[in-house]
């Protein structure tokens, strides 16, 4: 009996988090566009876009280089190393781009976003907005909302910019494939919608994902040290359990039916 | 920091991801060069179309003119029709050209090969539409391999 009890009371929490979940969603999304807030949304475009840019980039370059240094190595055996450049490039473009830039973008950003708003609840400050007729809604939560979504695809795009580049150091420059085979068996494979637009896509979905548990996470945490570690932690958990289960699902839909 | 510095590096940010994104239009996907122009239809029949593919390329002597549409099979005699899509600059081909389907190298991709034939008269271009008559099918390693063994056995 016990167990049931257990069973049903966590279902209802689970339910009535994903109420709030949505009510929170609905609540920062469908708003007149306040022209005020753009300013405050670009703020946030640098705090979650421009200061994530260094490890995106960085591990872009390392990310693009190992694989060609791994692809190399097999390709090589079969005299297919031509086949370097569409190795490369689709493994970023489909996979590791929107994938490795979300993981890391909840690392970077949405750890901070949580603990953030979980703070600004511990000291009462969404409480004073509210005194204020300020709906902190609108005024904290919509902004990030809106920077995590328009900052984590720019991120992914350039993650898999710097990628392309950094197999043809590898690749091209110090493995010795031959530089225009690297470039033109590589366009000849890549299609701009089907493999670019579909990584695009990806990362819109995936940006939504972790930006919405980001900001959920922080706003209905327990408002105590504590439950702020454990808010960020779970952040943390769920956005990345997220984004790898949603990238199965992504990917069966877009490339699995050929 | 003040917002005039942030608005900076943000526009910087957005410049940035426009730049990378145009870098992979253009140079990773070359979107700007290919598949853009108008083009035409033609179809052929062929007994068997081994691993052809959709979007596979149409080359003439190694050049691409067009891409694999489509591929079908005919309601009436069950054999496979591919349509061909072809660029508009390439218009000119005689009726008596013949298509193939080949493989690039040993173990590549499938293509459909057109070679052009002689033009007996100015009107007796392919136009959008017609099928191609004269068509030679893919080969198939396994056919190829009965085949061999039957002629031996008969030796």
């Amino acid at each position: 009996m016990e167990w049931f009890a257990r069973l049903g009371r966590s279902t209802l929490q689970g339910l009535a988090g994903l109420g709030r979940a949505a009510y929170l969603l609905v609540g920062a999304l469908v708003a007149r566009p306040q022209l005020k807030n753009i300013p405050l949304t670009i703020r946030q475009m640098y705090v979650v876009g421009v200061q994530s840019l260094l490890i995106i980039i960085v591990s872009g370059a390392f990310i693009g280089m190992v694989l060609a240094l791994q692809a190399y190595t097999v390709l090589v055996d079969y005299g297919a190393e031509e086949s370097l450049g569409p190795m490369v490039a689709l493994s970023l473009l489909r996979e590791l781009g929107p994938v490795v830039t979300a993981l890391l973008f909840a690392g970077r950003a949405g750890s901070a976003l949580t603990a953030e708003i979980g703070l600004m609840k511990a000291t009462e400050q969404l409480s004073s907005l509210e005194m204020m007729a300020v709906d902190p809604l609108r005024r904290i939560i919509a902004p990030r909302l809106w920077a995590g979504v328009i900052s984590m695809p720019m991120l992914a795009i350039i993650f898999s910019a710097v990628g392309i580049l950094g197999g043809q150091v590898v690749g091209v420059d110090w493995l010795g494939v031959d530089s225009g085979s690297y470039w033109s068996v590589m366009q000849a494979a890549v299609e701009f919608d089907e493999d670019i637009m579909n990584g695009v896509i990806k990362s819109l979905v995936f940006a939504f994902v972790v930006t919405w548990i980001a900001v959920f996470r922080g706003y209905d945490s327990v408002p105590t040290s504590e439950g702020i570690s454990q808010a960020t932690t779970q952040t943390v958990v769920y956005s990345s359990l997220a984004v790898l289960g949603l990238d199965f699902v992504l990917t069966a839909l877009m490339f699995g039916t050929h | 920091m003040n917002s005039r510095k942030i608005e900076v590096l943000v526009g910087l940010f957005v410049a940035l991801a426009a730049a990378a994104l145009i870098m992979l239009a253009l140079k990773v996907a070359d979107r700007g060069l290919s598949g853009n122009g108008e083009t035409y239809i033609l179809k052929a029949k062929f007994d068997n179309i081994g691993g052809l593919k959709v979007r596979s390329p149409v080359k003439v002597g190694g050049v691409v003119i067009g891409r694999v549409g489509n591929i079908s099979l005919d309601d009436d005699d069950f054999t496979p029709v591919v349509t061909l899509i072809i660029g508009k600059e390439f218009d000119k081909f005689p009726q008596t050209s013949s298509v193939s389907i080949l493989t690039s190298g040993l173990l590549g991709e499938q293509y459909v090969g057109l070679q052009p034939g002689f033009m007996l008269d100015e009107n007796d271009v392919l136009k959008p539409g017609q099928y191609i008559e004269d068509t030679k099918s893919a080969l198939v390693l396994e056919d190829l391999i009965g085949q061999f063994l039957f002629s031996r056995n008969n030796d």
